[in-house]
């Protein structure tokens, strides 16, 4: 095993290095940079740490236990550092600072969204889903209903929802790499999908975590970092910072308000519900709850993530603010119709070279890509689990695999994920990344989500109301991103979208929980009555922790 | 269902527990709620007040000011459950299984 995983790790810095000569001899491609020798050293650097993390983690992980949840034994501060790292990806971190400085306070209504869902996933959600599950929210989802339907339910909601997300992070990648390191769109896409294949196959859930940490600390002190040495241009007065802001940026006081982009009423509640929803559905997210040994740390790691992704997203936003004044009154970073060079999504990055010069700016294009790299694993991560452990070992051979081929299923789920990854990030090149994100986002709101939640609380949900319920929010959910402005406008080209509005979770959640609500109640079969009969059993078990799978000693 | 279960059920220091951690979950959740649907409301409905100066004179709005403040809350909020929870509730839960399967 681990001379297999040099020997891959060897190949892929081979594949890395023609990928560089390549791109440093294609020279007039104006929409990517000049090969940037700093980046790429410290980016090298990371990636040989992290290899070699995961060759140690590789050696750790030996059962099924320790390949899904690193065997239960990451600390509650660990978990909350991995749980901020998994939720902080670069469309949070660079996306964040570009609609900022775009559009202004536009952002601070994502970041507060994004970060008040975390106490109601305390409160509601977490310690439950310890107590409840093992290796995937499936687990608990299926807790006491029919095994079959539910898992692959959930296993398909899982999926899809990873298999948005990793398209929207491969294309981010690879444009991004593109821009930054002068490396052909191509290879990028490649080298990240390669990476994650390596970390997640050998390292399991150990190096996905460990990557996961190496990142979140990187990204929240380059970002610290990136603010003070901005601030400091304003003689570290955030008052003057603003004034500033205000008085270079466009649209001058209008950055102060809400744009229209927000204040239609339907709009901003899907919006408001998908951003505080989502995350408690997102399946790479709720894994991590499976790595801490018990619902005291799973506590805790919501408490730690809480606090790191809050202050993550106030540094986001003021580099934003920071931006306006200091990138977009020089005119090396914009083109000749005054925009950013790179698209809007460039703020941050050209911020860190404008106060940092090109090692800070190889620093941040570093952790940038690093933030993808680690992302990526944990989405792969969690669709791998899904297929091997819900459905391979629980809906194909109905919990009769053994330890080992659950394990191999994993593996090889990863690397066809991969491959997939790659496949579809070549293919969607031009897409937009946003929409992606906010489909992987609704779906996990609207599918995942209500079929996790009701199954803790609601004792009456059954199997059928589950299952019909799950899968009109899955519908109704693609329905409204195909009949919308986004899919049906944009993509497809026609005049007006059937369905108006481009958020649409209030929508498709009703549909799901209504759904859920009307065939559960309607439900007179005999397995309605075992599922039933099993929630006692259950809400001892969520509310005590009894039973419940504990930490594996190494 | 296991005759354990049965038992913790009808243990009145595992009602206790049920009861008290839910009335104090759903009173936080209710509390980030509405303050989370204010802030929404306000930068809908009102957006004037969204984007007043704060104190009159700063360049930073109101609403900015305020989205920072909901951040740091939420993060204060998760700690006053997870102080209460490890330490109250899981001594309450212990209890409670303890006293029934002892």
């Amino acid at each position: 095993m681990i001379r297999v995983f040099f020997l891959s790790a060897a190949a892929l810095v081979a594949i890395a290095g023609s990928g560089l000569a390549a791109g440093g001899a294609i020279d007039g491609d104006v929409t990517k940079r000049s090969v940037n020798v700093i980046a790429i050293a410290m980016f090298l650097f990371f990636v040989a740490a992290t290899l070699g993390l995961t060759a140690w983690a590789a050696r750790r992980t030996k059962s099924a236990s320790d390949f899904y949840t690193a065997g239960g034994g990451i600390t509650g501060f660990q978990n909350g550092l991995a749980i901020a790292g998994d939720y902080m990806s670069a469309a949070a971190f660079l996306g964040v600072s570009g609609m900022v400085f775009g559009k202004g306070v536009d952002g601070v209504f994502y970041t507060v969204g994004w970060t008040v869902g975390w106490p109601l996933i305390l409160f509601m959600i977490a310690e439950r889903l310890r107590n409840l599950g093992r290796f995937t929210f499936a687990d608990v989802a299926s807790f006491r209903l029919e095994q079959t339907r539910i898992r692959t339910l959930s296993a398909f909601g899982a999926l899809t929802v990873v298999i948005f997300y990793l398209i929207a992070q491969m294309v981010g990648a690879g444009k991004l790499i593109q821009l930054l390191f002068g490396l052909e769109y191509a290879y990028a896409v490649i080298l990240v999908g390669v990476l994650m294949m390596l970390y997640v196959t050998f390292g399991g859930m150990l190096a996905t975590t460990w990557v996961q940490i190496t990142k979140a600390v990187l990204l929240l002190s380059g970002c610290t970092l990136l603010v003070l040495l901005g601030l400091k241009h304003f003689g570290f007065s955030p008052e003057a910072m603003m004034q500033a802001a205000i008085d270079n940026h466009a649209a001058h006081e209008a950055i102060l308000s809400p744009s229209s982009s927000i204040s239609d009423p339907i709009t901003a509640i899907s919006l408001a519900l998908a951003l505080m929803c989502g995350p408690a559905g997102l399946p790479h997210i709720l894994m991590r709850f499976f790595t801490v040994p018990d619902a005291k740390e799973a506590r805790k790691s919501v408490f730690y993530a809480t606090g790191f992704i809050g202050y993550f997203f106030m540094l986001a936003v003021t580099i934003g603010f920071l931006a306006i004044t200091l990138v977009g009154t020089n005119p090396a970073y914009l083109d000749e119709a005054g925009k950013l060079l790179g698209g809007g999504n460039m703020a941050a990055i050209h911020l860190s070279g404008e106060v940092g010069g090109d090692v800070f700016l190889g620093f941040i294009s570093a952790v940038a890509f690093a933030t993808i790299l680690a992302v990526v694993s944990g989405l792969a991560l969690s669709g791998a689990s899904a297929v091997s452990h819900d459905l391979y070992a629980r809906v194909i051979k109905k919990g009769r695999a053994s330890d080992k081929t659950e394990m191999m299923v994993s593996r090889m789920a990863t690397l066809v994920l991969g491959v997939l990854a790659i496949a579809l990030g070549l293919v969607f090149e031009n897409q937009n990344i946003a929409f992606m994100v906010s489909l992987a986002f609704g779906l996990a709101a609207s599918v995942n989500f209500p079929v996790l939640f009701l199954s803790i609380f609601w004792k009456n949900m059954t199997t059928r109301g589950a299952f019909i319920g799950g899968l009109m929010g899955l519908f109704s959910a693609v329905g409204c991103v195909v009949l919308g402005p986004t899919v049906w406008v944009n993509v497809l080209g026609f005049e007006t979208a059937i369905f108006p509005w481009e958020q649409y979770a209030l929508f498709s959640m009703t549909a799901a929980f209504g759904g859920i609500w009307f065939f559960s109640v309607t439900d007179r079969s005999e397995r309605a009555k075992l599922d039933k009969a099993g929630f006692p059993a259950q809400f001892v078990r969520s509310e005590t922790g009894l039973g419940a799978a504990g930490a594996v000693a190494h | 269902m296991v005759p354990a279960h049965e038992k913790i059920l009808a243990d009145p220091r595992f009602k206790q527990l049920v009861s008290r951690r839910n009335r104090f979950a759903i009173t936080l959740s209710v509390i980030v709620l509405a303050v989370y649907i204010s802030f929404v409301s306000v930068a809908i409905f009102n957006p004037a007040l969204f984007s007043m100066p704060l104190m009159g004179t700063s360049a930073w709005c109101v609403g900015l000011v305020v989205g920072f403040c909901i951040q740091a809350f939420a993060f204060v909020m998760t700690g006053i459950y997870t102080a209460r929870a490890n330490g109250q509730f899981d001594r309450l839960a212990r209890e409670a299984i303890r006293g029934t399967i002892a």
